[in-house]
């Protein structure tokens, strides 16, 4: 028989009660059973980024989570990134502006990543961005453009 | 990829836990995640029961006692990194885990997590040998102290019975005209380290009055410097005598992996150790 929990959470603002495996990753669970498909998971092992999400407004591998463990908590994933009218975010804005995505496999986890470490760093300057995403790997856009819209946006979010 | 089937324990006392750990045989405590769960999604191990730690009141925490610091097992690196009495009384922590992996990884590990994990290369045992720290072990019949020099049985194997959980370790600061350096070489920002070294350094009357020099990454457990840290007391600081004592690091007993050689290995701890103690003489009157 296979060990579950019901646990109930709140993702992107919503309350979520569901029955879980105990060993499902929280990724998994977001993906599978809430289907939300936004969160990317890649390496399951804590390596690439893509699967970061916002537990309790910090960032989270969700790879390295047990659903279970988010029992009770606030979860923000990709779907949860755009302004409440639907608007993208100043962040998610300067990426299209930018070129900051190609494939878009990454973006998820840079875009959650991002969000938590410009609320924090809002004067972060390329040096600290470019540490910030160090554990988010992307294959195709070199980075160029991610670095240019993280410091597009964290301009914008200081002038607005 | 996902760990094999397992039952789920989440007690909320660490006597609870232990409890749990002597009822079930084939059982892994769960801290942070950042190790064991790549472990468990990869199927490296495969244990019947999970005992998740991070719904255990009190194992989490930074309590100032006089001149050491009682850091709780289960304490966020990431809390480590924000603490203001261990950015005064210990600044060298929150300067090394910049390097232990990445934010979003801080923010789930723990000390405890790492101090267990004992990953040769990690930063954190590198620091708690540089400052001789205790760690407490809860079990059975109570609690135990272990000084940190008795902690690494072997390679990734601490000084901790399968029915023992780690609760707490306990820092004794420095006090007076102390100065720190920590420095790595690793081949990305937030990989394990090839070598890391952390230095502290006390300074009475113009001369050192005590030192410790730690070096991670080269055994299968942080390396005390005795000799060198022997050759600096009753000198006065200076770039000549520090390349010195780092010229000690030079001879050690260093591993030799597939990427790196036990000569480059060696190499880089007397380079990185030079800077260490240079770093540590340039931030003296602060306190480490
Ligand atoms: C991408 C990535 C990069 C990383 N880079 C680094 C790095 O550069 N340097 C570094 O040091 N680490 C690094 N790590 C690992 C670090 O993040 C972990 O936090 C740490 O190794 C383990 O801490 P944890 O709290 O996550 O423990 P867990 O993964 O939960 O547990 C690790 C082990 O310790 C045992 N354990 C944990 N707590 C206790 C306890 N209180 N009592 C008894 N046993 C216990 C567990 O059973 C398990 O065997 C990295 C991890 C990732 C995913
Ligand atoms: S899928 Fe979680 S870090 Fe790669
Ligand atoms: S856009 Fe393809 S991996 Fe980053």
């Amino acid at each position: 028989m296979a060990d579950t929990r019901d646990i109930t959470l709140t993702v992107n603002g919503e309350s979520h009660t569901a029955t879980a495996e105990t060993r499902t990753s929280l990724g998994d669970f977001l993906r599978h059973t809430i289907g939300l498909t936004g969160t990317h998971m890649g390496c399951e092992h804590g390596v690439c980024g893509a699967c970061t999400v916002l537990l309790d407004g910090e960032a989270v591998r969700s790879c390295l989570m047990l659903a279970v463990q988010a029992n009770g908590h606030e979860v923000t994933t990709i779907e949860g990134l755009a302004n409440a009218d639907g608007t993208l975010s100043p962040l998610q804005e300067a990426f299209w502006e930018h070129h900051g995505l190609q494939c878009g496999f990454c973006t998820p986890g840079m875009l959650t990543s991002l969000t938590a470490f410009l609320r924090d760093h809002p004067d972060a300057d390329e040096k600290e961005i470019r540490e910030a995403i160090s554990g988010n790997i992307c294959r195709c856009t070199g980075y160029q453009g991610i670095v240019n819209a993280a410091l597009d946006a964290a301009k914008t979010m200081q002038e607005g | 990829m996902k760990p094999a089937p397992f039952t789920y324990h989440d007690p909320t006392t660490a006597d609870e836990a232990v409890a749990l750990l002597a009822q079930h045989e084939d059982s892994k405590v769960l801290a942070g995640g950042q190790s064991l769960m790549p472990m468990l999604n990869m199927r490296f191990v495969v244990p019947d029961h999970v005992i998740d730690l991070n719904g255990i009141e009190g194992i989490a925490g930074i309590r100032d006692a006089r001149d050491t610091l009682e850091i709780g097992a289960m304490t966020r690196q990431r809390d480590l990194m924000r603490d203001g009495t261990i950015a005064e009384k210990a600044p060298i922590i929150p300067g090394a885990l910049n390097w232990v992996g990445h934010f979003q990884t801080r923010n789930r590990g723990t000390i405890g997590g790492s101090l267990c994990h004992l990953d040769p290369a990690a930063e954190l045992p590198c620091l708690m040998a540089a400052y001789d720290a205790t760690l407490t072990v809860q079990g059975p019949d109570g609690a135990r102290a272990v000084p940190f020099a008795e902690w690494p049985l072997a390679y990734m194997m601490p000084s901790i019975g399968p029915d023992e959980i780690l609760t707490a370790v306990s820092v004794p600061c420095w006090s007076g005209n102390v100065g720190h350096g920590f420095v790595e070489y690793a081949r990305r920002h937030g990989d394990f380290a090839i070598v890391a070294v952390a230095a502290l350094l006390a300074v009475e009357g113009g001369k050192i009055s005590r030192a410790a020099i730690s070096l991670g990454g080269v055994d299968v457990r942080p390396l005390r410097l005795d000799a060198a840290e022997a050759a600096l007391v009753g000198e006065a600081p200076g770039a000549d005598t520090f390349r010195a004592a780092a010229e000690l690091a030079r001879g050690i007993d260093a591993m030799s992996d597939a990427y790196v050689s036990s000569e480059y290995r060696q190499r880089l701890a007397a380079t990185l150790t030079e800077r260490a103690l240079n770093a540590a003489a340039n931030n003296l009157n602060g306190s480490a």
